[in-house]
């Protein structure tokens, strides 16, 4: 989230969707402290294994990180949609 | 429930083909597409601006808040010293209340300032982006076919275009962000201001009132017994009872 993009293996994916949905359990459970677990682990299970590309590469991303220090309500918002993501204006 | 994160890279790539589809000819979504960017350059580049003038602002109320705490710390030793206990707790009291409320704003503040950084990470990104994008859409234009040039052109502008969602993002969060602390500090501010919160550091309020009379008293207990030791007939129990009356008035 707003750190580029990156380059990441099938093994990696597979790890990734595994946190995503404990991610999405812990805000099923109003679990703040775990979804800053999960998130964070997300970001760095990312950062670590995966591979930085060129900030001039102009590729689709198959998935996108959520920001790590996302709360809660703000993820509630991101569930039912509308919310939190602002209108793109780009064509 | 799905995933928070396939959740999110739904969204955010439903938002941009919507606004995808707006456009039909290759060349058409090209220029108009590059156009679009450099606003949306221009607005991350505001939202930066503004987010980094709410933390200065927010950052003096701090000062601000953390004085009222140095003083309402001095002002509770000055009452212990003067001997009025009650007096200390309540400013004490007080004291733990903007304490706590600083605290929050202060770890809010760090939270902003890290997502400060990843802003402006993000702008420069987005940056590089968009010139890239720029080079690339001669180039796309002068080399493919149309229908080449609209799988390369979806490509190219999706990435860019799940780029920008994202900066955006984080840029709305930010401006959030600063608005409840905003609010916050705001609400300290009337707090005190309608006298929930008292200002004990403003002049002539009741506290320093308090404490002046206690000084007064001290000086009349002082001088009373005094005399009465000249006098030689002192009695310490009525004494005592008659300064308490007095400073409690």
């Amino acid at each position: 989230m707003g750190e580029g993009q990156w380059r990441v293996d099938d093994g990696l994916a597979a790890r990734l969707n595994e946190l995503d949905d404990e991610v999405a359990r812990a805000v099923e459970a109003g679990d703040e402290a775990a979804l800053w677990r999960g998130l964070q682990a997300l970001a760095e299970e990312v950062r670590e294994h995966g591979e930085r590309l060129d900030d001039a590469a102009l590729l689709p991303s198959d998935a996108i990180i959520p920001p790590e220090d996302l709360s809660l309500e703000e993820a509630h918002e991101l569930l039912e949609g509308e919310g939190l993501i602002p209108d793109m204006p780009l064509a | 429930m799905p995933g928070l994160m396939s959740r999110l890279t739904l969204i955010i790539k439903a938002k941009f083909s919507k606004a995808l589809d707006r456009a039909e000819n290759p060349n058409e979504t090209l220029d108009y597409s590059y156009e679009e960017q450099l606003r949306q350059l221009q607005n991350v580049k505001r939202g930066i601006a503004d987010v980094t003038t709410a933390k200065k602002r927010l950052e003096l109320q701090y000062t601000g808040m953390q004085q009222q705490v140095e003083k309402l710390d001095g002002q509770a030793r000055q009452a212990l010293a003067a001997g009025r206990e009650d007096l200390a707790r309540e400013a004490l009291t007080r004291k733990a209340a903007v304490q706590s409320q600083l605290d929050g704003i202060m770890q809010q503040g760090q939270q902003l300032e890290a997502q400060q950084q990843k802003l402006i990470e993000g702008e420069r990104t987005l940056q590089t982006k968009v010139e890239s994008f720029r080079t690339q859409k001669e180039v796309i234009k002068a080399q493919y076919s149309a229908a080449e040039a609209q799988v390369r052109i979806g490509e190219a502008a999706t990435g860019i275009g799940e780029q920008m969602a994202d900066v955006g993002m984080a840029i709305q969060r930010a401006k959030d962000k600063t608005e409840q602390m905003q609010s916050r500090a705001n609400a300290i501010d009337e707090l005190t201001a309608s006298g929930a919160l008292e200002d004990y550091t403003a002049s002539g309020d009741d506290i320093d009132r308090q404490l002046a009379q206690i000084s007064q008293s001290g000086q009349v207990d002082d001088e009373l017994a005094k005399i009465k030791a000249e006098i030689g007939k002192g009695e310490p129990p009525k004494e005592l009872a008659g300064g308490e009356s007095e400073t409690t008035q």
